[in-house]
């Protein structure tokens, strides 16, 4: 199931200034639409990160667009671009980065607090819904170092889910994980992508990779193999 | 709560002993702001009010202050002329035709007059010789003038009518000559004549200059020890408005002509010791307010530091700069205000510890204790300062953290 495209690429180059430049990136060209799951493999150094923080406006290409339900964000702000960031995007990374001075509940309600669309009792049901759906909800009150690696990772799918996000980016999720816990964690995210939301990954396990809808394979920063599976 | 107070408050709670430390140092900075605040401003207070009180609040002498007029500069005007050798005119010093200047200034609105006659004179009782300062006073009109009748500890003022070459004493005076009240002490003046004066009153007013080297008598008396019959030499003024008498000794010496100065000009050089001495200590406490500074630049840059993960994880969630800028600025205020309300607490201790101390000092005014002055503007300015200085303390590092760039930090991370 696809729906119209949220996130599109449109002749993508992102090159590191510096005595030597380094291009991360070049002529990335694609376009992601609600429901999908694509995941992006390659080889490391390939630009996989950096495509997915090019797509969440983490970073700025130094040439082309990316347009965000058609709408270019070249010329936006840093500010404008984390509102957008904020209420439209959710980042899953390798590392889990919870704030480990909250409990599971208070980090995924951060991103709900932030962008202050709901109550405080409506903001916490949400979070224990969501923690429920990934089967955290016993875990709720727990603080990181309280929680196991899995856990802690599927605290961070919750929260990258707490503003109800249409497109959800995961860098290498699984990296840190064993298989049962990796095989979860592409499971819910293709849970994601069946409930609307597009999804794109990051990851070099090709099982896993096998999973998603639509497989994107990149080489030296360019796009060599897009495939959709399913 | 905002929620960037909230992670602000939870990184210094999780550097429970760091934070301490720099509250403390805070603490003390605002705690000894207030207290050197208090007790500067005490002992100008102290001072400015014993002057007050003890001494006219406008004195018109018998001087002038520019120059006399020469003949010659009629002649040579402002020629480059040098003329060696000129012998002032002997003149009479003393205020001439006193009366119509008198009631001109006793007519002044909220100002009350008294002529004096003052000279040098020596004491001498029981062998002992004394130099002192005497006063001729018409008892009636100085009490309108000085707190000489409020002052007087033994005896009376109004004896000064009743008994025949009647004085009194500065009580430093007294215990300098061994005289008590009754006692008949021998008054010498410059112009040769010898009387003797019973004591009928000791005064202590608590300024030493005072209290050790000056007698007072009825002006007649002084008028016929000094051989200067009819004359007075001061005309002692006291204002219902004590800020005003600069202004008005500038106009009643553009009237009279006769130097006329206000207790402020007569202190100054006192009033300037105080304004150093201020400078001096408020640089001494400004010091002690950096040094916190630091403290609160340190603990918030190492927060920064070790919160950099957390600083891009924020930044990928959606938070602005400003909003990492505001989480790290709150740290630097969070202990900043910390610091400042146990600073409060500790000034104030510290005031009342030094307001409770006893010490006997006899300097220009003779003290029992350290005069502390309670102020809520001491408190507001040690406030105003720390937060500033807490608030820079923190904006610096919270600066750099607002500029971090998350995807150089999540690459780093990875």
């Amino acid at each position: 199931m696809t729906g119209p495209s949220f996130v599109t690429a449109e002749g993508v180059h992102r090159v590191l200034p510096g005595p030597v430049p380094v291009t991360l990136v070049r002529e990335i060209a694609l376009s992601i639409g609600a429901g999908e799951f694509v995941v992006v493999t390659g080889p490391s150094g390939s630009g996989k990160s950096s495509l997915l923080y090019l797509l969440g406006l983490l970073d700025r290409p130094t040439q082309g667009e990316i347009l965000i339900e058609g709408r270019p964000t070249r010329a936006l702000s840093r500010d404008a671009a984390a509102a957008l960031r904020l209420a439209s995007i959710g980042f899953v990374f390798q590392f889990h980065f919870l704030l480990p001075e909250f409990s599971a509940l208070e980090n995924v309600t951060l991103p709900m607090r932030r962008l202050g669309t709901l109550e405080r009792a409506a903001m916490e049901t949400r979070a224990r819904d969501l923690l429920a759906t990934l089967e955290m909800a016993d875990y709720a009150d727990r603080r990181p170092d309280q929680l196991s690696g899995g856990q802690r990772q599927r605290v961070a799918i919750a929260r990258a889910l707490a503003n109800a996000p249409k497109l959800v980016l995961a860098d290498e999720p699984t990296g840190n994980l064993d298989s049962r816990n990796a095989e979860q964690v592409f499971t819910i995210l293709a849970g994601l992508a069946n409930a609307g939301h597009a999804v794109v990954a990051v990851t070099h396990n090709l099982d896993l990779a096998a999973m998603a809808s639509r497989q994107i394979t990149l080489l030296d920063g360019r796009i060599v193999e897009d495939v959709r599976t399913q | 709560m905002p929620l960037t107070l909230e992670i602000a408050l939870t990184h210094i709670r999780e550097r429970l002993r760091q934070t301490v430390l720099s509250v403390l140092g805070v603490t003390t900075g605002v705690g000894f702001a207030v207290a050197m605040a208090a007790l500067m401003q005490g002992s100008q207070e102290d001072f400015i009010r014993r002057i007050i009180d003890a001494t006219p609040h406008i004195t018109v002498r018998d001087d002038f202050r520019a120059v006399p007029w020469q003949p010659a500069d009629a002649v040579y005007g402002t020629s480059a002329v040098g003329l060696s050798s000129v012998k002032p005119k002997e003149e009479l010093r003393g205020i001439r035709n006193p009366q119509p200047k008198l009631a001109l200034l006793a007519a002044l609105p909220g100002v009350a007059v008294a002529p004096t006659l003052r000279g040098p004179v020596v004491l001498r009782f029981g062998g002992r010789d004394v130099a002192v300062s005497l006063l001729g006073i018409e008892p009636k009109a100085e009490v309108r003038v000085s707190k000489l009748a409020h002052d007087i500890r033994e005896g009376s003022l109004n004896d000064l009518y009743t008994t025949a070459n009647g004085i009194i004493i500065g009580s430093g005076l007294a215990r300098k000559l061994g005289a008590g009240l009754g006692d008949s002490v021998s008054l010498s003046s410059s112009a040769g004549t010898i009387r003797l004066a019973k004591v009928v009153a000791i005064v202590h007013s608590g300024v030493v200059a005072i209290d050790d080297a000056t007698a007072y008598a009825r002006l007649k008396v002084v008028q016929v020890l000094l051989d200067r019959p009819n004359v007075i030499n001061e005309i002692r003024l006291r204002l219902d408005d004590v800020n005003g008498a600069r202004a008005l000794a500038q106009r009643i010496e553009r009237r009279l002509g006769y130097r006329t100065e206000s207790w402020e000009e007569i202190n100054e050089n006192v009033l300037e010791v105080f304004q150093i001495r201020n400078i001096i200590i408020y640089t001494v406490v400004g010091g002690i307010l950096v040094v916190a500074a630091f403290g609160i630049f340190n603990i918030v840059s190492t927060i920064v530091f070790e919160k950099t993960r957390d600083i891009a994880i924020l930044k990928s969630l959606g938070f602005t700069e400003a909003d990492v800028r505001a989480i790290f600025v709150s740290e630097g205020f969070l202990i900043g205000s910390f610091g400042t309300l146990l600073g409060w607490g500790l000034g104030y201790a510290l005031c009342r510890l030094l307001g409770s101390i006893e010490i006997k000092v006899r300097t220009f005014a003779e003290q029992t204790g350290l005069p502390v002055t309670y102020d809520w503007r001491h408190y507001a300015i040690a406030a105003a300062c720390a937060l500033t200085a807490a608030g820079l303390a923190g904006y610096l590092p919270a600066r750099r953290a607002g500029r971090l760039d998350p995807v150089a930090i999540i690459r780093g991370a990875a």
